[in-house]
């Protein structure tokens, strides 16, 4: 049996309310490890207030090659940027 | 480099690829990033995993000549100062690990060809650390040749690689400042300590200038890594640069680059200066420096001496999940 601990996806939340961010990954034997290895490795410099780790395994990501088709459905709906409408300069800051 | 001699591919011409690999091509044109999952030909990916765990290695046996004196630098504030820088290349290494992973090849098999002498690390990390002006040579020579090659590689075409190189850069002027205060420290100071200074930068020159990898008219099959964007510059290009950028520093300090034949050339706009002795840099690569052996063995024993410690940590996790899956079931 290969002794390598897992894989462990980590995700920082900055100082600034912003969403947590991926910055990388780390091996650990627990969560608990994890936390303590990312706060080590990925915030040495105060970089975070918060921390979440996840096993890669339990991650599931789309696929690279769906890129196009997954895409696709939201290229044609020009409507939903606010720039599809026009809005008479007298109005005003809209 | 950190990575010196990276095997590489044969480039090929463009009606020799593949309509994929004219479309992977492209999409390196245009800049984009190269991301784990996506295709990629197998010698774009096997060049990574060599170049990066390169590297990775670099960064952890690289720990060693400047862990030499974390327990004899002069002053506590020295000593916390190079505890960090230290401690920042062990992320280093960590950082590229990861990165090299999403290629598909396991820590363990990375490590375990370092141990086995089957992947190198860069060849300065074999010379030792004699004084604590070497303390301020490393961070300044060894570190700022360093920057020189990953500022480039920020821009690299593999997205994980590229990841890790800007963060490496955030935390690397750090490193060549330290190392810099420690040089005028000791250079302002007795006719000794500045003696001091001066040796460490004799021992330390050639070696730095030997980072960059052989002349360019000597390193093979590099043309397909710059096609790839692995490669962002020649050796010869960095290692012109890092000399225009050292020798007014070391001016600066009062000390002479130990190289008879510097001259500044007005038509290039950059120093004529004197090659290493490409031999010693063979010679070092295949095994021979002054610290291979003491460096590599420092590496295996270290992962020897921790194997009790990762498996009893394994274990403790896998019986704390059976106790929660027991408790939950007997919840249920
Ligand atoms: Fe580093
Ligand atoms: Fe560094």
């Amino acid at each position: 049996m290969s002794s390598e601990w897992p894989l462990w996806e980590i995700f920082i939340r900055g100082q600034h309310g912003l969403n947590h961010r991926h910055v990388g990954s780390l091996h650990a034997p627990d969560a608990e490890m994890a936390i303590r290895n990312a706060r080590d490795v990925y915030t040495r410099r105060n970089e975070g207030v918060s921390i979440w780790v996840v096993r890669s395994n339990d991650i599931t990501a789309s696929s690279p090659s769906e890129k196009g088709p997954l895409y696709d459905p939201s290229n044609s709906k020009v409507y939903r940027h606010p720039t599809f409408y026009d809005i008479p300069d007298e109005i005003g800051h809209m | 480099m950190y990575a010196q001699l990276v095997k590489s591919e044969g480039s090929k011409s463009r009606d020799e690829m593949t309509p994929e690999e004219i479309a992977f091509q492209d999409r390196i044109d245009r800049n984009e990033k190269i991301e784990p999952k996506e295709w990629m030909p197998e010698g774009y990916r096997k060049t990574l995993i060599r170049q990066i765990g390169q590297h990775a290695h670099s960064e952890i046996v690289g720990q060693l000549p400047e862990g030499n004196w974390i327990t004899r630098a002069p002053t506590l504030e020295r000593k916390a100062i190079l505890l960090a820088k230290v401690q920042d290349e062990a992320g280093h290494g960590l950082y590229l690990y990861c990165a090299a992973e999403t290629l598909g090849v396991s820590r363990d098999e990375l490590l375990e060809k370092l141990h086995s002498g089957n992947m190198k690390y860069s060849s300065i990390f074999n010379y030792p650390t004699l004084t604590w002006a070497d303390m301020g040579a490393v961070g300044w020579l060894v570190d700022g040749a360093a920057i020189m090659n990953q500022v480039p590689l920020q821009r690299t075409s593999y997205g994980p690689y590229s990841r890790a190189m800007i963060r490496i850069c955030k935390e690397e002027s750090f490193h060549q400042r330290q190392g810099y205060d420690i040089m005028m420290k000791m250079c302002a100071g007795t006719p000794e300590q500045k003696a001091m200074a001066q040796d460490a930068l004799n021992r330390f020159w050639y070696p730095a200038l030997m980072m960059f990898g052989p002349s360019d008219k000597d390193s093979v099959h590099s043309a397909q890594s710059m096609a790839w964007k692995i490669k962002m510059n020649t050796n010869d290009e960095l290692r012109q640069k890092f000399v225009d950028q050292t020798v007014p520093q070391a001016e600066y300090l009062g000390l002479t680059v130990p190289d008879p034949d510097l001259k500044w050339n007005e038509d290039k706009g950059g120093y004529d200066f004197s090659e290493p002795d490409w031999s010693e840099f063979f010679a070092v690569i295949a095994g021979n420096g002054p610290c291979n052996a003491e460096r590599l063995g420092a590496r295996v024993k270290a992962w020897e001496d921790g194997a009790w410690f990762r498996e009893g940590l394994m274990a403790h996790a896998a019986k704390a999940e059976d106790r929660a899956r027991a408790a939950r079931h007997a919840a249920e």
